[in-house]
């Protein structure tokens, strides 16, 4: 009588691709819904564009299958819907602007998602195990606000609607503040890993609870106030609170001190309070929040986030259906406003759909984070899993009158290169650690059991 | 560390759920309020590119929309032009809607309305175009263009009421619109015409019926009055009553004179009758302070004024002042010092006189067919109380069929039918022409029709207006229409 059973783990890579054809199954009922709406017809290479989407889909899967087995099976499907579903909207705006399909945002949209599909694939096979990671923590940190710096340079930063916050070079551009994102969450996760013991323990206690050494924590201080100074004097909040977020985020996680959240509310607080006072469009921005449906704020401020509110307002509960909308009346559309696009076409069911998908990509990464055993990789995948979640609330949370508009891409929906980028790369970060995390243990305890079982 | 990540997990799912709430609470809960805020394009956008419901005046559309070739899909087209610019109002795809049918009835129009529900699901599941819901008006073709012609150039309002129903047969605001030009697509030559009409003399788009500045009711309020001493019981149409040439008003330097400088009967006395008649100031004055302000209030209150009427275009209430000492209650009692009436109200008066006392709830829209026919709402008519006893009633109809046989209203008289009336001749203001009044209906015995005319600063006679031949004429052409139709 055998007492080991052998013990085969549930990959569910076969699961991952049943998904992954169902989502490339609505993204094309999606577009063929619009094509329809709009122009009547079935579009024409509609069956080799389904084919080439799902032919990339099914690629990444297979390299999934080769190189990170384990790996969690649901985030590929979800980023792929999301991304697919953001080229539907964006092609959809493309047709209400008369845009040529070969000129259009929509085709741009997709030679991004290409190239960024492509580069969370090398990442993939280059990253065979995130510890490696640790390795350039100093790099990454200073790579991180070496990018955060581009924008400011004279030949190539550009200034867009106000904040400068891109690059550009011939044709073009870049918004290297996503990217910053995630070297800045590496940075962290390597730096707090180290110093998490000191940081916890050494130190005054003040007040019943303990404030580290200067020495232990200036390090990472002076990063963040030199990410915030940055991003501040570039106007960028919705960025600044990003990392805001994620540094206070990772801070709790690395201590397991709740002193850091309070400490970190009442920084934010203040910040804000401060932000308000200092900067004109700050004030404005908040006044924009608290009228934006009234005539005179619509009329002569900014009629963008009433528009959208009132975009979402008319799609009611099921929506006026993909195409039928009037969507492309707020302004950037399928940009920081492509949630309230959603909600006009598809309705509030359809909207809690896609923040569903969010839900259970950013779940499925605080889940990786508690599977994985290094402290590493549950600092970064926590990080990771809180800032998307925390530019989802930015974002829609703008959108929907929750807190005041600031500029940040949804992630995977919103029009533009960089977001695409830098999401993509995160995904392919939460994979790789999620590969470990629910891999089998097979080291010596395991190993020395089994001559005591089998006697 | 995985309890601080499981809390931060825990924050991340409240984040989303504050999501949850606030696009619940855009796309459902407030998702009404907000479609209806007046700039929100989409929903004049989604207004004006749905087949909106026609409006009809006996058979005939007098506002519909037609196909259109461009992004608006249908172009409001109003067929009688200004002649019923007041009853309609206008639906323009950048001015927000706020007057007139177009306005008031706008959910049935456009088809959202909640009664229109079931037809809209069957819209849905059979993929049949929506369209909104038609109005069936109320308003006599003839009695509009009557009283559209008979006031002509002069500024000025007609409204025709038939007095057993509340059903409004006329009208008219002059000066009037085109509403055509305010349904044109393109922007710039909508906004010029916007902008004319709002800065054009006399202000076209207020409805003088039944809105508007108002009018003090001059002499017509003397119905009033004299409904207020019938009631007292104190009174009958032939009780004697003191009518000076002139009457002297406590603490006031001036007296109250009549038009004529003469007393209204041997030895400064006449008779109620009479002193309606040949519309007596000083008996009617003297009349009023008798019965004191509360009771001139009280009875105006029973006829109507004092309450917002939805016809269903949302009336501007007629009043009479809550404070009043006794010279400022002679002068009301005569329709003048701070009394203001719509023509619409001063219609309801002299109807609810022929209606036996009973005031009827006007009402311009008979039925509401949907757009395959089929009826979804008959008018109902509502009774909004009794102003007056029938034998109050009766003995006014007596007296104001003599006001029209042998006094002031003699130019309102039509071969062959008894017409009663009340002429006014309201001051307002030094220096300017008096407003002329005619309020009456016919035939006296049985009214079919109870009419109100009001001409401005005494329309093209100016100021030697008298109610009786401004106004006169014009309230005789929309009774005989009515009578003839």
């Amino acid at each position: 009588m055998s007492a080991i059973t052998s013990l085969r783990p549930r990959r569910g890579r076969n699961v991952e691709l049943l998904l992954l054809i169902f989502a490339v199954g609505i993204v094309t009922l999606a577009y063929v819904t619009v094509e329809g709406a709009t122009k009547g017809t079935v579009p024409p290479g509609l069956l080799s564009q389904a084919g080439g989407l799902l032919a990339i889909a099914v690629a990444f899967h297979v390299v999934l299958r080769l190189r990170a087995s384990y790996a969690d099976p649901l985030l590929l499907p979800i980023a792929t819907l999301l991304n697919g579903l953001g080229l539907v909207m964006i092609h959809r705006l493309d047709i209400a602007a008369g845009h040529d399909v070969s000129k259009g945002a929509a085709l741009k949209q997709l030679i991004w998602s290409g190239l960024a599909v492509l580069i969370a694939v090398a990442i993939l096979l280059w990253l065979r195990d995130h510890r490696m990671l640790r390795r350039y923590t100093y790099l990454s940190g200073a790579l991180g606000i070496v990018l955060l710096l581009l924008p400011r340079l004279p030949v190539i930063g550009r200034e867009v609607n106000g904040a400068r916050i891109w690059i550009g070079i011939g044709p073009f551009s870049f918004q290297p503040g996503e990217v910053a994102k995630l070297l800045l969450a590496v940075f962290f996760a390597g730096y707090l890993v180290r110093t998490r013991d000191v940081l916890s323990i050494a130190g005054k206690k003040v007040l019943g609870f303990t404030f580290p050494r200067m020495r232990d924590l200036g390090p990472i201080l002076l990063m963040w106030l030199v990410s915030l100074a940055v991003l501040a004097s570039q106007k960028d909040l919705g960025s600044a609170l990003l990392f805001f977020g994620l540094f206070v985020a990772m801070l709790y996680v690395a201590t397991e001190r709740t002193s850091w959240i309070a400490i970190g509310l009442i920084l934010a607080g203040s910040g804000a309070y401060a932000a308000y006072h200092v900067f004109a469009h700050v004030q404005t921005r908040v006044e924009l929040w608290l009228h934006a449906l009234s005539p005179t704020v619509m009329d002569n401020v900014s009629n963008q986030l009433g528009n959208g509110v009132m975009g979402m307002a008319a799609g009611g509960l099921v929506g006026t259906g993909l195409g039928q909308g009037r969507p492309y009346l707020t302004p950037f559309a399928s940009s920081d406003f492509i949630i309230s696009s959603f909600g006009e076409e598809i309705g509030l069911f359809g909207l809690v759909a896609i923040l569903a998908l969010y839900v259970l990509l950013v779940e499925r990464g605080f889940r990786t984070a508690i599977g994985v055993r290094d402290g590493f990789g549950k600092l970064m995948a926590a990080g990771l899993a809180f800032s998307m979640a925390l530019q989802c609330f930015v974002v829609v949370g703008g959108v929907t009158r929750v807190i005041p508009l600031t500029g940040l891409t949804m992630p995977f929906l919103s029009q533009g290169g960089s977001s695409l980028l830098a999401n993509w790369t995160l995904v392919a970060l939460l994979l790789r650690i999620s590969d470990q995390a629910r891999q089998p243990v097979v080291d010596e305890p395991v190993a020395a059991q089994i001559p005591v079982v089998a006697r | 560390m995985n309890s601080p990540i499981r809390r931060l997990s825990l924050l991340a799912a409240l984040l989303f759920l504050s999501l949850l709430l606030s696009t619940t609470w855009i796309q459902f809960v407030d998702a009404k309020s907000i479609n209806a805020v007046p700039n929100n394009r989409r929903t004049q956008l989604f207004n004006y590119t749905q087949q909106r419901g026609a409006i009809l005046v006996a058979g005939d559309t007098i506002a519909s929309s037609k196909p259109a070739a461009d992004e608006f899909k249908w172009t409001r087209v109003y067929a009688e032009g200004p002649r019923y610019a007041h009853v309609t109002g206008f639906f323009s795809f950048s001015i927000p809607p706020d007057r007139g049918l177009e306005y008031a009835e706008n959910d049935l129009l456009s088809g959202r309305s909640d009664k229109l529900f079931y037809r809209r699901v069957s819209d849905l599941l059979t993929g049949r175009r929506p369209a909104g819901a038609s109005l069936e008006l109320t308003i006599n073709p003839k009695a509009q263009a009557a009283a559209d012609t008979a006031l002509g150039n002069q500024r000025g309002a007609v409204v025709a009421i038939d007095p057993s129903t509340g059903a409004i047969l006329a009208m008219v605001s002059h000066p009037a619109y085109d509403p055509n030009v305010l349904t044109l697509h393109d922007s710039a030559k909508l906004q010029a015409a916007w902008t004319k009409l709002t800065t054009a003399d006399g202000d076209p788009l207020i409805n003088r019926a039944i809105s508007g500045n108002l009018y003090p009711p001059g002499s017509t309020f003397k119905l009033i009055t004299a409904a207020a001493a019938l009631e007292s019981g104190d009174y009958t149409k032939d009780s004697v009553i003191p009518g000076p040439a002139a009457l002297d008003l406590p603490g006031v330097k001036d007296p109250l004179a009549n038009h004529d400088h003469q007393p209204c009967g041997p030895d400064d006395k006449t008779t109620l009758d009479h002193a309606l008649t040949i519309s007596c100031n000083t008996a009617f004055a003297a009349l009023g302070m008798k019965l004191g302000a509360d009771a001139l209030r009280a009875q105006a209150a029973k006829f109507g004024f004092g309450q917002t009427l939805h016809i269903p275009m949302t009336t501007t209430p007629s009043s009479v002042p809550a404070e009043l000492n006794p010279p400022q209650t002679a002068q009301s009692a005569i329709g003048q010092f701070e009394v203001k009436a719509t023509p619409l109200q001063m219609a309801m008066v002299a109807a609810a006189i022929g209606n036996e006392g009973i005031v009827m709830q006007p009402y311009l829209v008979e039925r509401v067919v949907s757009s395959d026919l089929k009826t979804i709402e008959t008018a109902t008519h509502h009774e909004l109380g009794t102003a007056i006893s029938p034998g109050s009633a009766e003995q006014l109809t007596q007296m104001m069929t003599d006001v029209v046989s042998s006094g002031t209203g003699t130019p309102a008289q039509i071969t062959g039918i008894a017409v009663a009336g009340k002429t006014g001749t309201a001051q307002h203001g030094v220096g300017a022409a008096p407003h002329a009044w005619f309020t009456g209906f016919a035939p006296a015995a049985r009214p079919r029709v109870a009419v109100a005319v009001v001409v401005e600063d005494g329309g093209l006679a100016g100021s030697e207006a008298a109610g009786g031949t401004v106004a006169g004429p014009i309230a005789k052409a929309v009774m005989e229409a009515v009578l003839n139709s």
